[in-house]
């Protein structure tokens, strides 16, 4: 029981979610057995990417304190300003398309970002007249280029970001490069803390966490590349997870292992700690809004691949699920802690209730509460962890 | 520590702006001569006159909102002197910014502390210096420092310098705020009141470490309300009285009464006159 709880150290955060999470799965998968369904788990995982590339964009915000309440429509710009672009109108090709729409979102972020810090205005209320403006950015884009409210993706790559593929073969390369490359960096910091006579924990923890890895990647791989077609053969990891995992791995290296990452958990934790430190709080604040824009644009190709195209009259609850996705897998609302993880699993969860109540013919009103009773709890939660204050 | 003891009496402190050949200049580590600060229309702090030395504890003492802490944080460069003039090891400084102070080698060890709760102590202790190793940063190198920092202070209270700084007792606290100033190899030590939130021998624990400090051959400046302690550790003593330096000097020129009278009155027939500023 120890060592299992040593598991959890610093991941304590993460465990109540998890729990739940694992609660949800046992109870759709016993209502529809169709639920864990190597078809379903796919297309689970395609329908979280949304949130959870929202989540992440949320939460360099979220660790300052501060908060983007427009990554929704500035979603919806990127994803009309590349439909737009690969369209055939202009023929752009799909890389240059896409690094203006990275551009552009970044753009939009970093300018909120400028007003918040040159003007000292509240992120929520800058952030709020940008949800407004972004929108009416959006209709005069798709309604000045499309018709009838709308624009359709024609463009195979933007098309595929989502809907397609990979091989078999390249499915299982790719887990077992990520697992290697994941436990050979395990095994390396703890070598390296053992050489510097460092505290480290015992040498079970990591060969059990390193072979959950393996498991995981064994069982992700094997999901995928199960036929899930019913009439044609449809297999493979959707090129949506390795994208997902990219961000989230380039995330969370910068919030780790850079001084920019420890300066935003810093400013979040103690503003004037940090300045007195000599950290260029604006700076940090500024880039952390950059990278919030940065992750909205990533966002906003899936989103507009996952439409197959834009619409002028998007849901407008999408900031809410961004913000819900970081809350709900642990990132508090309070500023100074959170992961990019977190992200994930909350995005997950939400995509969860949405399936699995889809799949038991629940309809959205009462999904709808279902992930607002989740919220709650996840709010409740992180507002006591903040009180007590002493666990990560 | 009194093997440097400076200037015995404060007249060179209290001769106004600074001319050629002032010998508190040439002996001092930090000089302030005439500094002002005022917010707006409040003159939080008037024309003060002080010598600071190596390897000596100056306790700054004075009533509440006597301005003491508005005079360390013009020094750590929170803001910059409305007027008067600094000098650091004889030459003129200008602090405007808390790096300024830093690249002196000012450290300054808040009341309110100014750490983060929600970073370990690893964390704390370099936010803002921290060792990178290919632009990623070295935990090991900062924890092994850290580690060794701490047992050189000999702060032997902490569990793990892994844990957060929020789970930390105020005493552990103030220890972890003294061992990063001391960390970065800082010539000056400046504590705003360390001893003020702690129990006996929490306190007791800091007032050995700020002898530690001077043993070394670091100048402290540490204000504080207690005059037990005062007279435990300082080397020299500075009163303050409604933004004014009223006295300073060796701490034999004052003994417990005659320090009340100062902080309470702003002057005192007991301390011999070249003391008391005019
Ligand atoms: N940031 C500020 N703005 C305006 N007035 C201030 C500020 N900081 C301190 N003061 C004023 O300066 C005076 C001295 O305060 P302070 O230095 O904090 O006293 P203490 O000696 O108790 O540390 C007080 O009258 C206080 O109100
Ligand atoms: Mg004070």
């Amino acid at each position: 029981m120890g060592q299992v709880r040593r598991l959890w150290r610093g991941d304590s955060g993460m465990v109540p979610i998890v729990l739940g999470l694992a609660i949800l799965v046992v109870y759709f998968q016993m209502r529809n057995s169709v639920f864990l369904s190597a078809g379903n788990v796919t297309n689970l995982f395609v329908q979280a990417t949304v949130f959870i590339l929202l989540g992440m964009a949320e939460i360099w915000l979220l660790l300052l304190g501060d908060i983007d309440l427009s990554v929704g429509y500035t979603m919806g710009v990127g994803a009309a300003i590349t439909v737009i672009l690969v369209d055939h109108q202009f023929h752009w090709p799909w890389y240059a398309a896409f690094a203006v729409t990275l551009l552009a979102t970044t753009g939009i972020a970093t300018l909120q970002g400028l007003i918040v810090i040159f003007f000292r205005l509240p992120s929520f209320i800058v952030t709020l007249a940008g949800l407004l403006f972004w929108e009416g950015m959006l209709i005069n884009l798709v309604d000045h280029q499309g018709i009838g409210g709308s624009i359709s993706n024609e463009n195979k790559i933007l098309y595929n970001l989502v809907n397609g593929n990979f091989t078999t073969v390249f499915t299982w390369i790719f887990m077992v490069v990520v697992v290697l490359f994941m436990a050979q960096s395990m095994v390396r910091a703890d070598q390296r803390r053992r050489a510097s006579g460092l505290v480290t924990r015992a040498r079970m923890v990591l060969f059990f966490k390193i072979g959950a890895l393996a498991v995981a990647g064994i069982v992700l791989a094997l999901l995928f590349n199960a036929n899930r077609g019913t009439f044609i053969v449809l297999q493979g990891m959707p090129y949506a997870i390795p994208i997902d995992f990219a961000v989230l791995a380039a995330g969370s290296v910068i919030l780790t292992k850079t001084k920019a990452g420890r300066y935003i958990y810093a400013i979040g934790g103690n503003s004037e700690a940090a300045r007195r430190s000599g950290i260029n709080v604006n700076r940090y604040r500024l880039l952390a809004f950059a990278l919030t824009g940065l992750t909205t644009g990533i966002a906003s190709l899936l989103y507009a691949s996952r439409l197959g195209g834009i619409s002028d009259n998007i849901d407008s609850s999408l900031v809410l699920y961004a913000v819900a996705s970081a809350v709900i897998g642990g990132t508090s609302l309070f500023g100074g802690r959170g992961k990019m993880i977190h992200a994930v699993i909350g995005g997950i969860v939400i995509a969860t209730i949405y399936n699995g109540m889809a799949l038991i013919s629940i309809g959205p009103a009462t999904q709808y509460m279902a992930i607002a009773l989740v919220l709650l709890a996840a709010v409740t939660i992180d507002s006591i962890a903040r009180r007590g204050s002493t666990t990560n | 520590m009194t093997n440097n003891p400076g200037p015995s009496g404060s007249m060179a402190s209290n001769s106004g702006p600074a001319s050629p050949g002032d010998p508190g200049l040439s002996t001092s580590l930090l000089s302030l001569r005439g500094i002002s600060k005022n917010f707006g229309a409040v003159q939080a702090v008037e024309n003060i006159n002080l010598d600071i030395f190596p390897g000596q504890v100056t306790a700054l003492m004075g009533d509440n909102g006597a301005g003491k802490s508005v005079l360390i944080k013009t020094i750590s460069g929170i803001w910059a002197p409305s007027s008067g003039q600094m000098f650091w090891k004889g030459q003129e400084v200008h602090i405007h910014t808390p790096r300024d102070s830093e690249h002196l080698g000012i450290a300054t060890v808040y009341q309110d502390l100014a750490l983060c709760d929600n970073l370990d102590i690893v964390q704390n202790m370099f936010l803002g210096h921290e060792k990178t190793k290919v632009g990623l940063l070295d935990e090991i190198k900062m924890e092994l420092t850290t580690k060794q920092t701490l047992a050189d202070l000999s702060v032997s209270t902490v569990k793990s310098v892994r844990q957060l700084v929020g789970s930390l007792s105020g005493g552990q606290r103030q220890a972890i705020a003294v061992a990063r100033a001391v960390m970065r190899d800082s010539q000056l030590v400046i504590m705003d009141e360390p001893t003020a939130a702690l129990g006996v021998s929490q306190t007791a624990q800091v007032l050995s470490l700020i002898k530690r400090l001077a043993e070394r051959g670091i100048a402290v400046l540490v204000i504080s309300h207690n005059l037990n302690d005062v007279f435990q550790v300082a080397d020299r003593a500075a009163v303050m009285y409604l933004g004014s330096l009223v006295s300073s000097g060796p701490i034999s020129n004052y003994d417990t009464s005659s320090a009340v009278e100062l902080i309470t009155t702003g002057e005192s027939s007991r301390v011999p006159p070249t003391i008391v500023a005019s």
